[in-house]
């Protein structure tokens, strides 16, 4: 589950150093500037990851997990 | 009066009923209003949780910025995906704390946490100071709504005025127990109205959002990009980071998180929230619909590019449809903000000063500082001149200082002192009301650093300082251990 939760870093990559890498408007992606359609990318991916971590991460498990 | 006054009033009218039906029955507070929407069902819990963001600043704001500044506005876009995933991390061990100490308020909690009710009254203080342009906005946006939606025939200090008076008679008629059905009606008309015009419109005018993307490129070269200078990198990167660690700290939001029956809700939240962010792109195209459609528009008035450009292709009775979800994106998290504001005053102010007041005094205190707060918030908008974008960026930069001091404070052992927290918060404060009031930025303060620094926004400048007061207060006050 620790490993899983660095998953989260990716979505602050993706914005914050992705953006200014792909600021251009060229080519149009589903009709949206480039820079636009990144961002809606990272949107979607975000919540994929929330729900990856969401999955992995035991405290949302119904029963707590049995200690070793 | 026009068709589409009459639709708007007609709403209000109807709002402020079914204000008055849910005083009538069952009693609803700020803790049933969340609490008793988890027997809704899991999709109208979600509508009404999300629908929270969905206040004027998105209608009119997003839209406005788009049409005035272009690729810019995605920063709204970026910095609630990274709240929410923020939030799944922050929220469950605020709620677990505030639950096990029995805490109703962010004040309370900061003055739990660091065993000072001092620093309770400061926090009360910088919520206060952050909430008037939240609100100052909300109104700004009523102003516009009737403002376009009269044609003409009410002039906007007046459609400002109007929209206070409504704001006030409805938290004043609906208290606290502003039906919950309100806020499910606001929601579903503002996703209907954004979803139809988002796609109607480029499809309309410009066959499709291809061909509408490239006639702006093509007419103003640069726009759809982040500029050099200016709204840069620099700005759009601190200003997301700015935005995002402030998402939670606001005070009406930290406090609804107290009413979450189970901290699995917010986790759950946060899986979803980001893909209903997804609505905003539709406001953003009915922003950049209007450039080559209503052009002209400046300065502050580029809030009024999505009513001009309705009012340009509808009917006077869509219009009137259109400015009625505005209105409720307007009226409902307005009176949500203005009974935060006064309940702050009268629970976290008043009563740090006269202990001995009873529940039953403060309570009646809140309900008369809201025609108040709602008069002071009227002069701050009749002082125009600002963007709505502008004001809620104010804003942010206010309550995001309470941001270190509360992540040190959920660390197992927290190695902020009380001193520490006063300082960092103090700090970063001064530094955001320096430089609004005296209307200075990095840029004109430093003009010898490289261009990209001199982008930053300056909350993130302040929060830096605030975050480097802190450590250094920390750090000299320090309890030292015992030498024998």
């Amino acid at each position: 589950m620790a490993f899983v939760k660095w998953l989260a870093v990716l979505p602050f990559l993706g914005i914050l150093v992705g953006v200014p890498l792909l600021n251009r408007v060229q080519p149009l992606i589903m009709g949206m500037p480039l820079i636009l359609a990144w961002i809606v990318l990272w949107v979607l991916l975000t919540a994929a990851i929330m729900a990856i971590i969401y999955r992995c991460d035991p405290a949302n498990r119904d029963t707590p997990e049995p200690r070793q | 009066m026009s068709a589409a006054l009459i639709i708007i009033f007609a709403t209000i009218a109807g709002v402020l009923c079914l204000g008055l039906l849910a005083r009538r029955g069952k009693d609803m507070n700020l803790e049933q209003w969340t609490v008793g929407g988890r027997g809704f069902g899991t999709i109208l819990v979600f509508v009404l949780m999300a629908g929270e963001i969905y206040t004027t600043f998105t209608f009119l704001g997003g839209s406005g910025f788009a049409y005035g500044h272009g690729a810019p506005t995605f920063y709204i876009l970026s910095y609630g995906c990274l709240a929410y995933l923020l939030s799944y991390f922050l929220l469950p061990p605020i709620w677990r704390y505030a639950e096990k100490n029995r805490l109703i308020s962010q004040p309370d909690f900061f003055a739990h946490k660091y065993d000072s009710p001092a620093l309770g009254v400061l926090v009360a203080l910088v919520g206060i100071v952050a909430l008037i342009p939240y609100l100052v906005l909300q109104l700004k946006g009523l102003g516009i709504i009737v403002d376009a939606a009269a044609y003409g025939a009410i002039s906007p200090t007046l459609a400002i005025w109007i929209g206070a008076a409504v704001i006030t008679a409805y938290v004043m008629v609906s208290g606290v127990r502003g039906s919950a059905w309100t806020a499910v009606v606001k929601d579903i008309l503002i996703l209907a109205v954004v979803l139809f015009l988002g796609i109607y419109l480029p499809i309309h005018y410009y066959g499709g959002y291809g061909s509408m993307f490239s006639a702006i490129d093509a007419a103003k070269p640069g726009f759809l990009t982040l500029p050099a200078k200016g709204e840069s990198i620099a700005w759009f990167d601190s200003t997301v980071l700015l935005t995002a660690f402030g998402f939670y700290m606001w005070p009406h939001s930290f406090g609804s998180l107290f009413t979450a029956k189970e901290e699995r809700t917010f986790r759950r939240n946060a899986v979803m929230m980001p893909l209903y962010q997804l609505i905003l792109l539709f406001v953003f195209f009915v922003g950049f619909a209007a450039i080559l459609q209503v052009p002209g528009l400046k300065g502050a008035e580029i809030d009024l590019s999505l009513l001009r450009l309705s009012v340009q292709s509808f009917d006077p009775w869509f219009v009137g449809v259109i400015g009625a979800a505005g209105v409720l994106t307007a009226l409902v998290p307005g009176s949500m903000i203005l009974i935060a504001a006064a309940t702050l005053l009268a629970n976290n102010i008043f009563r740090i000063a006269q202990p001995h007041a009873s529940d039953a005094t403060v309570s009646r205190l809140a309900k008369l500082l809201v025609p108040v707060v709602a008069v002071v918030s009227v002069v701050f908008t009749l002082q125009g001149g600002t963007t709505i974008v502008a004001l809620l960026l104010m804003g942010y930069s206010f309550v995001t200082q309470l941001f270190p001091t509360l992540v040190a404070s959920l660390l197992p052992h927290n190695p902020v002192t009380r001193e520490g927290a006063f300082a960092g918060i103090c700090v970063g404060i001064a530094t955001v009301a320096a430089t609004t009031l005296t209307h200075t930025s990095v840029a004109t303060m430093f003009p010898a650093l490289p261009g990209a620094l001199q982008d930053l926004n300056i909350g993130i400048v302040a929060l830096i300082l605030n975050v480097v007061a802190l450590g250094i207060v920390s750090a000299v006050t320090r309890r030292r251990p015992a030498y024998a």
